[in-house]
């Protein structure tokens, strides 16, 4: 019997009167490595922060482990964020807390976790992300690199199901997209389960196992990255990927 | 001359300034938990406290401070709550200052991005824990130097409460001017104490804001 560790069941949302997601649908299996591409105001980021109820559909559903998290009360919400993590756009760092407080947060205060487990795990996390040698230093001392890989760490922490990346290396400067690409590429190595909405190409070839291109609102098309990239059938997939791969297709070429 | 007029006046001087620092602290310190209180509540509060917080924090600051201080002297008494310059003054203080206070944080409050508060619901944290343990602390950071003033204005203020008979510092000057003619002298002196009492705190303020330093919310380049 397969089970799926996440499905999203005809998901809309709006804003005011604006649709930003009209109907979407897909699954997801543990390991599996999604990466979502499409023209900005598409609603990218709407369905991720969907999934994790921070904006929760209006309708549609939505399944983790099975149980429909779109129809939990709102004291069971905080419960399941813990098993999904996320990794902002512009970090999120909580600036008041060093690296590693940062990271082991969550683990005293949402998994009661004593103080030196939090922290020796806390730690191992920042050392997945390379980042032990800076565990006593404020966000704003960080590099914008740095501070992405904090947050992933901080989302590692918690060990989340899954884990959603939104945008996560477009705030970054071009140099320091690499160290954050090279972490995701890690986790994805690693067996973690992912959802990118990310333009980053090269990242999206060599660990995704499915490119979904959305636009206004919805799923154009879905496939295994190679195939969408050499033979989608929607030309307006064709026309947008050629367009990023023209942009961001060399920072990835090794 | 002035000096040996104002010996007999020194414990009462003393007296009069212990009360000023009492006024002053007791209305900062409880008028800033108050305040914690009404910010949280016009900010995330739901419908009905937001309008309440709302409203009280209008209402207060909407009349004069001598109205709120006569009403709760004067007006009580009326329907028979008799308090004693001391009490009355402590409380139109608290409620005044809390009002002040809560505007103060909440310039604190609105300088944190959103993305804070998603990311701590992120990893499983409910509404009031990330209210306490990631918006408050950088809120507050923000707010210190406007906090800091108000302790300022507070110290100063509260020689409005000589209108309702206490013997704070203010009123006792105002007792030795009347029985000594010497205005100048004894205005001039009390000043000064005003003076070194407010350098003092501003000093103290720093020391906190020292302590509290983090990275990234320095305010020193605006001083």
């Amino acid at each position: 019997m397969e089970e799926n560790l996440l499905i999203v069941e005809n998901v809309e949302k709006s804003f005011g009167s604006q649709k930003i997601l009209d109907g979407v649908s897909f699954k997801l299996n543990k390991g599996d490595v999604k990466v979502i591409v499409g023209p900005s105001g598409t609603g990218k980021s709407t369905l991720l922060r969907c999934i994790n109820l921070l904006n929760p559909p209006d309708k549609g559903k939505i399944y983790l482990q099975n149980t429909e998290i779109t129809s939990l009360p709102h004291s069971k919400i905080p419960s399941i964020r813990q098993k999904i993590g996320m990794v902002f756009q512009h970090f999120a760092l909580f600036n008041h807390l060093s690296a590693i407080d940062n990271v082991a947060l969550g683990l005293i205060k949402v998994k009661k976790m004593n103080k030196t487990d939090a922290y020796n795990k806390a730690l191992r996390e920042l050392k997945r992300v390379g980042l032990d040698q800076h565990k006593d230093k404020y966000p704003a001392q960080l590099s914008g690199g740095q501070k992405q890989r904090v947050g992933i760490a901080r989302a590692l922490a918690m060990d989340p199901l899954l884990i959603l990346f939104d945008e996560p290396t477009s705030a970054l400067d071009p140099e320091l997209i690499g160290e954050v690409l090279q972490v995701m590429q890690d986790l994805a190595k690693d067996g973690m389960t992912m959802i990118c909405v990310t333009h980053e190409m090269g990242f999206a070839k060599s660990v995704a196992n499915e490119v979904i291109f959305m636009e206004k609102g919805k799923i154009v098309e879905q496939g295994p990255p190679l195939k969408l990239f050499t033979e989608a059938t929607h030309p307006r997939t064709r026309e947008f990927l050629s367009k990023i791969s023209e942009l961001y297709g060399e920072s990835e070429k090794k | 001359m002035f000096f040996s007029k104002l010996i007999p006046y020194i414990p009462s001087l003393i007296k009069g300034l212990g009360i000023t620092l009492e006024l002053t602290l007791l209305s900062a310190i409880i008028g800033f938990i108050a305040a914690i209180f009404l910010v949280v509540g016009v900010l995330y509060g739901n419908r009905f406290f937001k309008s309440l917080c709302n409203f009280i924090i209008t209402l207060i600051r909407g009349t004069p401070m001598m109205v709120q201080l006569f009403l709760i002297y004067f007006g009580l008494p009326g329907i028979n709550i008799r308090l004693s310059p001391l009490t009355a003054a402590i409380i139109a203080f608290i409620i005044n200052s809390s009002a002040y206070q809560a505007e103060y944080l909440k310039g604190g409050f609105m300088a944190i991005s959103k993305e804070q508060i998603e990311a701590a619901y992120s990893i499983g944290l409910n509404k009031w824990d990330a209210i306490r343990l990631i918006i408050f602390p950088q809120a507050f950071r923000f707010a210190i130097p406007a906090l800091s003033n108000e302790i300022v204005y507070l110290i100063q203020y509260t020689s409005v409460a000589y209108t309702i008979g206490l013997p704070e510092l203010f009123y006792i000057s105002k007792n030795f001017a009347s029985k000594t003619y010497m205005n100048i002298e004894i205005y001039l002196f009390i000043g000064i104490i005003y003076l070194i009492f407010i350098y003092i705190i501003t000093k103290l303020t720093d020391f906190v804001e020292k302590k509290l330093y983090i990275p990234g919310f320095d305010t020193s380049h605006l001083k």
